[in-house]
């Protein structure tokens, strides 16, 4: 089956080239503040899915410290600094643990579902915290990625592979999302029994959608380890790294595989302002936003978007 | 036999506080359905409040004991305060929302309120030794331990038998399970639930003051104390059953002994002990290990 780029394709595609050339001209703490973006957007763009689901998890900082601190080891155990080969290792791993702890996660909804999925972030957050050989509360630093045998002098490659690899993606979720089963998202969260019904597996319909989740989440974790160049446990796996990736997912909205990108974009340069403005208040601004949202935009920024623009995806 | 002892007396005061706090917790989400994040700030809140006006206090020259009224007082001004704007000004407003996304409300709630925190005591740390120091040690055994510590097992104990007093053997108690029950019924027969809603969150709030205030005294006040306390009463609250009074009192006692035990004897697992129970229990008791099983949605 030929399935045809749709408008939210090219989009992704022409944005994606956009802010790679518009990577050369803009200041490196820029350049900096979209691979954070970026990378923490792969994550939400897998609670996304899920949340469309009707599932939301309040532990996804297990997969993206997963994926963090698979770099930080294959790097300093192994000396791994490819850029690609370190992004494989995280997805493997984390795509493994998603998928064997989804066997479990598939029977539990709404409250038991995100409270499970914090009771596993924190035993890693507990283990990790805890163990000297995985860098107890200090973490570790990471080296500089390499590409392909080259090691670059600065940030850019790396810049432009993150954007790549976003698109990608995106790209594939959003093929994803049209296909017969990623139309089971909606459908689950309005009505489990009448999926059944249509002759869908439910359980085997949110396994696949909770791995994938994991998934995005290790190579968010992954990219965002090699573009801080350090892993600790308490921005990677506490449950507050799980809560601020569920906020980004409320700012972005479901709206749309571009959703993720956007919001986590605004988030980024709100925290950096806030942080700017206020040092003392940064996270009070953050918080305000979050209730401001889920009271007055519970579509997202999207949903602003799709106003603007007139468009219904 | 020392060890042992140690290990139990440290896990009791340890359950204690996790009790106080948890209770109002679980409260909150017998009756509101609301899983309050929130909550870990009612906590920090109580403990600054209680290690500043101790420290002010003293300063003052007003005898130490005082320091015993100044727990209660920020307990009860905290929870009545903070409760009070955050149910009528916020949470009221959400009652039909998703229960999902009032945790996420909470969530944000509790980033406002780790930063007001911040902007009303600043970043440096509070000590706040005097209540402790007043009651000086005791030799139990063999060992030497704080009286405060063990005065805080009493206190604890007297929560429990306060809430089973006031749930089980009161009108206000009667009102409170029958909305639990079925919150429409009670509507239509004229029970004021709003403010059944109200009450009950300041009170849960109290608690969590309540259990930062009294543990002030012990340890060095400073940021990021909620944080892990809010962490630690979801695994208790979901370990006993998210909603029961007496199962936030066994998950205490059972993740309090455990931690401590672990300590003692296993450093290395000191956190980890603890989610896993949380764990295993929601795995094959997602409904808490002493709540009755009730028919559910998972």
């Amino acid at each position: 089956m030929i399935m045809a780029f749709d408008r939210t394709d090219i989009a992704v595609l022409l944005s994606c080239i956009a802010v790679i050339v518009s990577g050369l001209f803009i200041p490196d703490w820029m350049i900096n503040q979209f691979m954070f973006a970026f990378a923490r957007a792969l994550a939400v763009l897998g609670l996304m899915v899920l949340w469309r689901t009707g599932l939301v998890s309040f532990g996804h900082a297990f997969y993206f410290g997963l994926g963090a601190y698979a770099v930080a080891i294959i790097d300093n155990q192994l000396g791994v600094t490819d850029i690609f080969l370190r992004l494989i290792v995280s997805i493997v791993i984390a795509g493994i643990a998603g998928f064997l702890l989804g066997y479990v996660l598939r029977n539990y909804r709404d409250i038991f579902f995100a409270m499970l999925n914090t009771a596993i972030s924190m035993v890693l957050y507990g283990i990790i915290v805890k163990t000297e050989a995985l860098g107890s509360t200090d973490g570790f630093a990471i080296s500089l990625p390499t590409l392909f045998g080259h090691s670059p002098e600065d940030k850019y490659p790396l810049f432009v592979v993150i954007c790549i690899i976003a698109a990608a993606c995106a790209i594939g979720v959003n093929f994803y999302l049209k296909s017969t089963y990623g139309k089971l998202t909606t459908a689950i969260r309005d009505n489990e029994v009448r999926v059944e019904y249509l002759g869908f597996s439910v359980a085997h319909a949110i396994h696949v959608k909770y791995t994938i989740s994991a998934c995005l989440a290790g190579a968010a974790g992954s990219l965002m380890a090699m573009s801080l160049g350090q892993v600790d446990p308490d921005s990677m796996i506490n449950w507050t790294v799980s809560g601020e990736l569920v906020f980004i997912t409320i700012l972005s909205g479901p709206g749309s595989v571009l959703a993720p990108f956007i919001g986590s974009f605004v988030f980024e340069i709100l925290r950096t302002y806030a942080f700017e403005w206020a040092p003392q208040a940064w996270q009070a601004i953050v918080g305000g936003t979050l209730l401001t949202i889920i009271f007055f935009l519970p579509g997202g920024i999207w949903s602003l978007i799709e106003k603007i623009f007139g468009r219904k995806s | 036999m020392a060890t042992f002892l140690t290990i139990l007396l440290d896990g009791l005061q340890f359950s204690s506080y996790l009790f106080i706090v948890s209770a109002g917790l679980t409260i909150i989400f017998g009756v509101m359905k609301i899983l309050n994040v929130a909550h870990g700030s009612f906590y920090a809140w109580g403990a600054y409040t209680a290690a500043f006006f101790i420290g002010k206090f003293s300063d003052m020259g007003i005898p130490d004991i005082f320091g015993f009224l100044v727990i209660l007082g920020s307990a009860i001004v905290v929870g009545l305060v903070l409760g009070f704007i955050i149910e009528k000004g916020i949470l009221r407003f959400m009652y039909h929302r998703d229960e999902v996304l009032i945790v996420l409300a909470t969530f944000g709630l509790f980033l406002v309120l780790e930063d007001s925190i911040l902007i009303a005591f600043g970043t440096d740390p509070y000590f706040a030794y005097q209540p402790m120091a007043l009651l000086e040690s005791v030799e139990v055994a063999g060992i030497t331990r704080d009286v405060y510590g063990l005065t805080l097992i009493l206190v604890a104990a007297f929560v429990a038998l306060g809430c089973w007093f006031l749930l089980n053997r009161t009108k206000w108690g009667d009102i409170l399970r029958a909305v639990i029950f079925d919150r429409e019924i009670c509507i239509a027969m004229g029970i004021n639930v709003p403010l059944v809603y109200t009450l009950t969150f300041i009170g849960g709030a109290m608690l969590g003051g309540l259990g930062g205030a009294y543990i002030a005294p012990t340890i060095s006040v400073a940021p990021g104390l909620g944080t892990e306390v809010i962490i630690l009463s979801f695994a208790v609250v979901v370990v006993g059953g998210m909603g029961s009074i007496l199962g936030a009192a066994i998950g205490s006692v059972l993740i309090g002994v455990l931690r401590a035990l672990a300590v003692h004897e296993f450093p290395q697992v000191e956190l980890f002990v603890v989610f896993a129970v949380m764990v295993i229990v929601l795995v094959f008791r997602p409904e808490g290990l002493f709540a009755p099983a009730k028919p559910r949605k998972i």
